[in-house]
Order: structure tokens, then C-alpha cells, then sequence
């Protein structure tokens, strides 16, 4: 109990502290939302009237408080730059609504093709002792970890779109409209993410087996006349998968954040794009919602990690 | 730095190969195989560039933004594909002798989407919220002379205003909307136009659908068009290549190349004023024998080779050639290609025979002018000019540079209306627009006489003479009206082409196979 208070405590001075350094840098970075919306076109009567409807004549700890307060009390705002209908804008929430579920979809669909690729290769690569298929192993992983998303995610769409056919870029249809359609449109991003990703896990997990298939115990256990399938499943993956959760926790985080270099390439209009075009148009409202997001998964998603340490090696919560 | 022009070069070689015949520089909007019959019905979509900043008619200030808008919303008047007015809500008008009083009568029968007939109420109201006559500030800059809207009857409107200006009737394009609909919390956009709005996302775009009871009876064609906003040039290519995109404007000329078997690639003029715009109030720009040796020290059709294919066309003075009345070729000044000796000269005379360093800063998302600047360091080299380029995010360009004028010289292009006025206003000592801060008594002189007057051909003369001053005096070095390449799927025609920013979707229709 008192370990969780202490993580929840954690949990919301992070965010604070979080939400003040993103609202201090939204006040120093040139440009304001104002400019923004009107561009070569501003006059004096339309930027004033634009600055009330805002509400950026209040100095900026009024403007901080009041949003702060909303945010507690549950209202996520309005978007500065994103409309409703002809005279409303755009809630926060009913925004970030609208953007997660595809970035959520996304990552459930690259975590699955990682977690299913790259543990049973990783496996299999530390097993085998053909020195022929370690080598081939070392080259693709490494290649593939080696190239930037965003051109893997060109290649991707560039070999199954255009030349194979098997989708078509830029034909995204949302989740609402036809989920088999939206599912079948998000196979190919996520198989951008998950690619190196995949890369990187196997040839962690890979690692992590070849050294503790060194270790003392696991000579004990072959000694007590345990089978090399017990050994290497009941021991060895256990304690091997230690390291690997903590670096599959870094990946979920960064996917589940957003993964904006993918959903520009594929036209995603997930929260990674839409954290962007918000940082660029000056959209503090949403900007704000979208970091305090990203900050809670990364710590949400390093509690999680910390507690399955404690399901996989009990000895830990002792310590 | 040589190496990187090369490149360029080689890349504008290359482009041409792929062109093939295609480059002799004409724009005459190209006509599409529209003698095969039309067929109503189908679905389009259309690729753009930008999200939208407002779905209200009167508050939108993009480009972007009112070139889609168009097909909803319509005014009194509306541009056609000559850039000229035609009636749309009005059937008639008449302007009084003394320029103060517009009186229009309303078209029969012409229905908003939600089934209403439009009304002299409507009217009023939307030209009181356009003009800032119901709260005090113009939404519509334009019109910010009205000083009152009377209802004369049940189909007409008299709108005065406080100074004449023949210009003035072009601020009448602003949309007619039901009345109270601006202030209508839960509203979605309803207008007139061919096509009525469906629904909005933002990132993902716009879907409206045709308009049964449209007055232009016939159009449109299509069912339903869908506006796509499309990431980044980049990913455009992709999807036109992927066939999911139907529509596609504001092509770079490489992208064109690429298309140009797949697709219908059709160029026309744009109406933006390109030009390396330098900062009068700075010293050594502030002398105006450093401007103009910086004239003449660019080739221009060097830059509009390497960068557009040789598809813009060249201009001296803010001018649009699209607006023809007004225009006039004032290349032959400077010249359009390069006379060093002469920039030397006037550089030696200015007192800077071994030139000075120049830092050029351009919105870096505009490919099209960093290349452009790229080229004109390199020209700017040959005559002793140390010119630096500095990229600007776009949002730190505007305050900085556009509205703080903390510049020495900018690339960038401005964008008209369809009036003369609209672009040379900004050259007058005390506009709010001056970026440049271009100052001649004898400009706004004649600039004042222009607007004031009723008596067009006049106007144009006084324009003419306000062409010739600004390019005298080297106000900045212009450079060209670039071309606008659009991609259009060859089982589509009709697809016009407008002197102002606008996709009109109601002419298009799907071709027999």
C-alpha cells in the first residue's frame, strides 16, 4: 500500500511538473496561436477580438490556473484551432477521442506482431548452434534495426501499395465507418513499427539467453538431470526475459505515445499527427492534454514493468 | 555550394527529360477531353494541403480554407474561371453614379441547404456580420467600408458605403448564410452552393454531397466529394500513385513529371507573386542602388528554370499577369536574366564594391521558395553578395518577419484577390501590410488617386504608373507568378481552372469509359 501511494504520488508531481515546463515553452517559442489562425491576413480588429475570444489577454498564471482547474474539475478545454461545427471549436476530449483509438489500434496491432515474432525467434536463435543461420540472423537484425522508420514506412508502402497492390496508400477509412477496412489499412504501419522493433527484442532476448545459459544454475540444473527443454523454458527464458520486459515496457511506451513518424507516412490521423500539426498551429489546449497523455503512459507503463518483475522473479519484491 | 546547384540543375535536367516536349514554358490553362458527354453521379476525392481554420465563411482567412469553402458557400456575386464577376444570389445590381450606394436584386427562388428560399433578411444579416456592422469588427476586411444595409423590399438590398471605390464589388463574394446563423451555437455550415456540407475531421477532411435544388440547374454532377487532407507532399505522391486521390493541386514540378502518364497533369497560372522581398528600412537595402544591383543580379529565368520547369511567368512589380487589365510587362527594366556588370556597377557606386553579407530568411515548409533561394545565393555570389539562407518555421516567419519586419530580405509568396488594389495597397508608407516597408510619396500618391476612382480605364493608368514606381525603385526583387500544376484522374472532366484560390467541384463529372 505504501509502495502504491508513493507511485501515485510520483505519478502526479510528474504530470505537474509536466504540464508547467509545456505551458512555460508554449510562452517562449515565437508565434502565437493568433498569428497562427490568421497568418498574412490579420488585422488589428480581428487579432483583438480573436485574443478575447481566446481568452489571452489574462497573464499567463491566470490562463495557467484556469486551465489547470479545468482539467481537475474534468473540462479538457476547447481547441484553439480545430472546429465543431461553423461556430463552435472542437472539445479536447471529444478530439483526443476521436485520434486515440486509431493510435491504440495501431499499437496493439505492432505489439502483437512483435511479441509473436520476436520472443519464438529470439529463442530459436540463442538454441541454434548453426553458425550459418547466426550469421544471417546478425545481418538481417541489423539491418533492419539500422533504417529510419520513415523510410521503412516508404519502402512499406512503396512494395505492398504501389507495386504488389495488397493496399492502398492513403486509403484509410476510419474505425467507425468499417473496422475490417480500418483493421486491414493499419496491418501495414504497424508491420513498419513492428520491423525493427522485432529486430532489436530477438536480438536482446537472444543476448540475455546466451548469458545466463553460462550460469552456474543452469549447470545444476543439467547435472540434476533436467531436459534441455525444461531447462531452457523453466530457467534460462525466465530469468532472460527480465531485461527483455524492461525493453519491450520502452517500446510499448513509445508506440502507445504516439508513433508519429509512421502515422505522417501512412496518413494516420492518430494523436502522433495530431501532436504535430497542434505544436506547429500553436493549439495549447491540445498540446498540453497530448503531453500530459504521453507523460502518464510512460509512467504508467513503468509501474506496470515493475510490477511483472515481481510476478516473473519473486525475489525482487523482497529486496 | 556550387555542388548543391548542380544538383539542381541535374534535378531540372532530369525533370525535363521526363517531361519530354513538355516544356516550352506556356500556361494557357490546358482543356480536357470534355467532348464526351457528361454522366451525372459518382464519388471524388480531392487531395489538400491544409486543414481547415474555420468552417464559418466570414472567419476563414486561409487559402486552404476558401478554396473548399467555395463549393458550399456563395455571395451576391461570385468570381468566374476568367476572373471576372458573375450574378449568383443577385440577379442584377446597380452601383450609383457616386460610388456610395449598391443596390442588388435578389435572385428567385434561391434555396440554402436546409430548404429555406433566401431572403432580403438573409442578406442583410450576413453583410451586417460581414462588414463588423452587428458587433464592431469586419470579418471581412474588404467590406469594412459598409456603413448600412437597408431592405428596400422583398428582393432588394441597398448597401451604402462611406467612400466610393471601384473595387469595391468584389468584397461582395462574401458568403450569404442564413440569418442568425452565425451566432447559432450548433449550426453546421449552410450556404447555397452547388454542394452542402456533410460532415468534418479534423486531419482526415471534408465530405459534402450535392445540392438537389441548386439554382444553376444541371450542376453539379458528381453525388459527393470528399476534400482529403493529405499530410506532406510526400505522402500526396504516394497516394496518387496509389489511385486514391482523384484531385490533386499545387503539384511541385518533379511530382508532375512522375504523373504525367498516370494522370491528367494540366498547368495554369497562380496567383501568387513570388519575389525575393527586401526590407527597405535596412541599411544597405535602404539605398536604392543596392535594390535594383540586386535586380539585376538575379536570373530569373535561370530560377524559373531550375525550380519550375520554366513554367511560371516572370513579373517585375506585385502584379498578377492574370489580372489583365492592370498588368503591365515591366521585365525588360531589369531584364530577365542576368547583367552583372552593370549590379557591380551600382554596387561600387553605393559604396559597396566587394558587396556585403545578406542573411535571406524563408518559411522552410515552402520547398518551392528554398529551392528558389538556393539559386539566388549562388547568383547573388557572382556579384559579391554574401548571401546566407536562415529557414524559418512558419509560425516564427509571421511574427518575426511578416509582422515584425525583423528581416533583411524573405522569399515568399503573396497571394491576390481578384482585385488590383488588393496587392498594391500593401506597397503604401503606412499599411499595416508593408512588410517591406517600401516608402514613396509619389506611390501612395497615385495609389490613393487609383481608389478613389469611379472611371476604370483611369484606374488602370494610375495602377500602370504605381507599377512603374515600385519597380523603379527596386521595392523588392520580384520574381515570377509560379505555375500551378494539378493532377486530375483521366476518367474525370470539366475541371476548371480560377485566377483566384479555388477548386470548383461542380463543373467535374466522370467521362463514359
Amino acid at each position: 500500500m505504501k509502495y502504491l501511494g508513493k507511485k501515485l504520488f510520483t505519478l502526479v508531481m510528474t504530470l505537474f511538473l509536466v504540464s508547467v515546463i509545456a505551458f512555460l515553452s508554449f510562452e517562449i517559442i515565437p508565434g502565437d496561436v493568433v498569428s497562427s489562425i490568421l497568418g498574412t491576413e490579420a488585422t488589428p480588429e480581428r487579432e483583438a477580438q480573436l485574443r478575447e475570444e481566446l481568452g489571452l489577454n489574462d497573464p499567463p498564471v491566470v490562463r495557467y490556473v484556469n486551465w489547470a482547474t479545468g482539467v481537475l474539475k474534468g473540462d479538457l478545454g476547447v481547441s484553439y484551432r480545430y472546429s465543431k461545427n461553423m461556430n463552435e471549436m472542437m472539445p479536447v476530449a471529444e478530439l483526443v477521442g476521436d485520434k486515440l483509438p486509431v493510435t491504440l489500434w495501431l499499437a496493439a496491432f505492432s505489439l502483437i506482431m512483435i511479441i509473436a515474432v520476436s520472443i519464438p525467434l529470439g529463442v530459436m536463435w540463442a538454441k541454434s548452434n548453426n553458425r550459418f543461420l547466426d550469421a544471417a540472423l546478425n545481418v538481417v537484425t541489423q539491418t533492419t534495426m539500422a533504417i529510419p522508420s520513415f523510410f521503412l514506412g516508404i519502402m512499406v508502402t512503396y512494395i505492398f501499395g504501389i507495386l504488389l497492390k495488397w493496399f492502398a496508400p492513403g486509403g484509410y477509412v476510419s474505425y467507425e465507418k468499417d473496422p475490417w477496412g480500418f483493421a486491414g489499412y493499419l496491418l501495414f504501419p504497424a508491420l513498419s513499427i513492428a520491423l525493427p522493433k522485432i529486430a532489436m527484442t530477438a536480438r536482446f532476448l537472444r543476448n540475455s539467453m546466451l548469458k545466463e545459459m553460462q550460469s552456474d544454475y543452469v549447470r545444476t540444473a543439467y547435472s540434476k538431470g533436467a531436459t534441455k527443454r525444461k531447462v531452457m523454458y523453466g530457467h534460462v527464458l525466465r530469468n532472460a526475459m527480465i531485461p527483455v520486459i524492461t525493453f519491450l515496457g520502452m517500446i510499448i511506451a513509445e508506440i502507445v505515445a504516439g508513433s508519429i513518424v509512421v502515422e505522417q507516412v501512412f496518413g494516420l490521423p492518430g494523436v502522433g499527427r495530431l501532436l504535430i500539426s497542434s505544436i506547429s498551429t500553436r493549439d495549447f489546449p491540445v498540446v498540453e492534454i497530448l503531453i500530459l497523455y504521453i507523460a502518464f503512459v510512460i509512467i504508467f507503463v513503468y509501474f506496470l514493468i515493475d510490477i511483472l518483475y515481481r510476478v516473473v522473479d519473486p525475489r525482487i519484491s523482497e529486496k | 555550394m556550387k555542388k548543391r546547384l548542380f544538383g539542381l540543375f541535374l534535378s531540372a535536367l532530369l525533370t525535363m527529360a521526363v517531361l519530354g516536349g513538355c516544356t516550352d514554358g506556356t500556361v494557357e490553362p490546358s482543356v480536357d477531353h470534355s467532348s464526351k458527354e457528361p454522366t451525372y453521379g459518382g464519388s471524388v476525392v480531392v487531395g489538400i494541403q491544409q486543414d481547415f481554420d474555420s468552417l464559418d465563411p466570414h472567419k476563414a482567412t486561409a487559402a486552404g480554407t476558401k478554396e473548399v469553402l467555395f463549393n458550399i458557400f456563395e455571395g451576391l456575386v461570385k468570381p468566374d474561371e476568367n476572373g471576372n464577376l458573375m450574378n449568383a444570389i443577385a440577379s442584377d445590381y446597380t452601383v450609383s453614379e457616386d460610388g456610395l450606394r449598391y443596390t442588388f436584386t435578389l435572385r428567385e427562388n434561391v434555396k440554402f441547404h436546409n430548404g429555406n428560399v433566401v431572403t432580403a433578411e438573409d442578406v442583410k444579416y450576413s453583410l451586417e456580420r460581414a462588414s463588423g456592422l452587428l458587433d464592431g469588427t469586419p470579418l471581412v476586411s474588404t467590406l469594412r467600408t459598409v456603413t448600412k444595409v437597408d431592405i428596400i423590399d422583398e428582393q432588394t438590398v441597398q448597401v451604402t458605403v462611406g467612400s466610393a471605390n471601384a473595387e469595391l464589388i468584389y468584397g461582395f463574394v462574401a458568403a450569404i448564410i442564413p440569418a442568425g446563423s452565425g451566432e447559432d451555437a450548433t449550426a453546421d455550415p449552410v450556404g447555397t452552393g452547388p454542394f452542402s456540407y456533410v460532415s468534418y475531421k479534423p486531419q482526415e477532411g471534408m465530405i459534402v454531397q450535392k445540392f438537389a435544388d441548386y439554382w444553376q440547374t444541371g450542376l453539379p454532377y458528381l453525388d459527393e466529394v470528399n476534400f482529403k487532407i493529405v499530410n506532406s507532399p510526400d505522402s500526396a505522391l504516394l497516394e496518387l500513385q496509389g489511385k486514391t486521390i482523384d484531385v490533386y493541386a499545387y503539384l511541385t514540378d518533379s511530382q508532375a513529371g512522375l504523373l504525367q502518364n498516370d494522370y491528367q497533369v494540366l498547368a495554369s497560372a497562380s496567383n501568387v507573386v513570388q519575389a525575393l522581398y527586401l526590407n527597405n528600412a535596412v541599411a544597405p537595402l535602404d539605398d536604392v542602388r543596392v535594390r535594383r544591383a540586386i535586380c539585376y543580379a538575379l536570373d530569373r529565368d535561370e530560377i524559373n528554370l531550375f525550380v519550375g520547369g520554366g513554367k511560371g511567368t516572370l513579373l517585375s512589380a506585385g502584379m498578377l499577369p492574370t489580372l489583365k487589365d492592370y498588368y503591365v510587362d515591366l521585365n525588360d527594366i531589369y531584364g530577365t536574366t542576368d547583367n552583372q556588370q552593370k549590379a557591380k556597377d551600382l554596387l561600387t557606386e553605393a559604396g559597396y564594391p566587394d558587396g556585403f553579407d545578406l542573411e535571406i530568411a524563408i518559411p522552410s515548409n515552402y520547398e518551392f521558395h528554398m529551392q528558389t533561394g538556393e539559386v539566388i545565393v549562388e547568383q547573388l555570389k557572382a556579384v559579391g553578395i554574401n548571401a546566407t539562407i536562415q529557414g524559418y518555421e512558419w509560425n516564427s516567419w509571421l511574427e518575426q518577419v511578416y509582422n515584425g519586419r525583423q528581416f533583411e530580405a524573405t522569399i515568399s509568396g503573396v497571394t491576390s484577390d481578384m482585385t488590383p488594389g488588393y496587392l498594391l495597397t500593401r506597397f503604401q508608407t503606412d499599411s499595416p501590410k508593408n512588410f517591406i516597408n517600401f516608402s514613396s510619396p509619389e506611390y501612395d500618391d497615385i495609389f490613393k488617386r487609383a481608389e478613389n476612382t469611379m472611371d476604370l480605364k483611369l484606374k488602370a493608368d494610375y495602377y500602370a504608373q504605381a507599377q512603374k514606381i515600385l519597380c523603379d525603385l527596386a521595392g523588392s526583387a520580384f520574381i515570377q507568378a509560379p505555375a500551378n500544376q494539378t493532377a486530375i484522374s483521366k476518367k474525370l472532366a470539366g475541371y476548371k481552372f480560377y485566377p483566384v484560390y479555388v477548386q470548383d467541384m461542380s463543373t467535374v463529372y466522370f467521362v463514359e469509359e
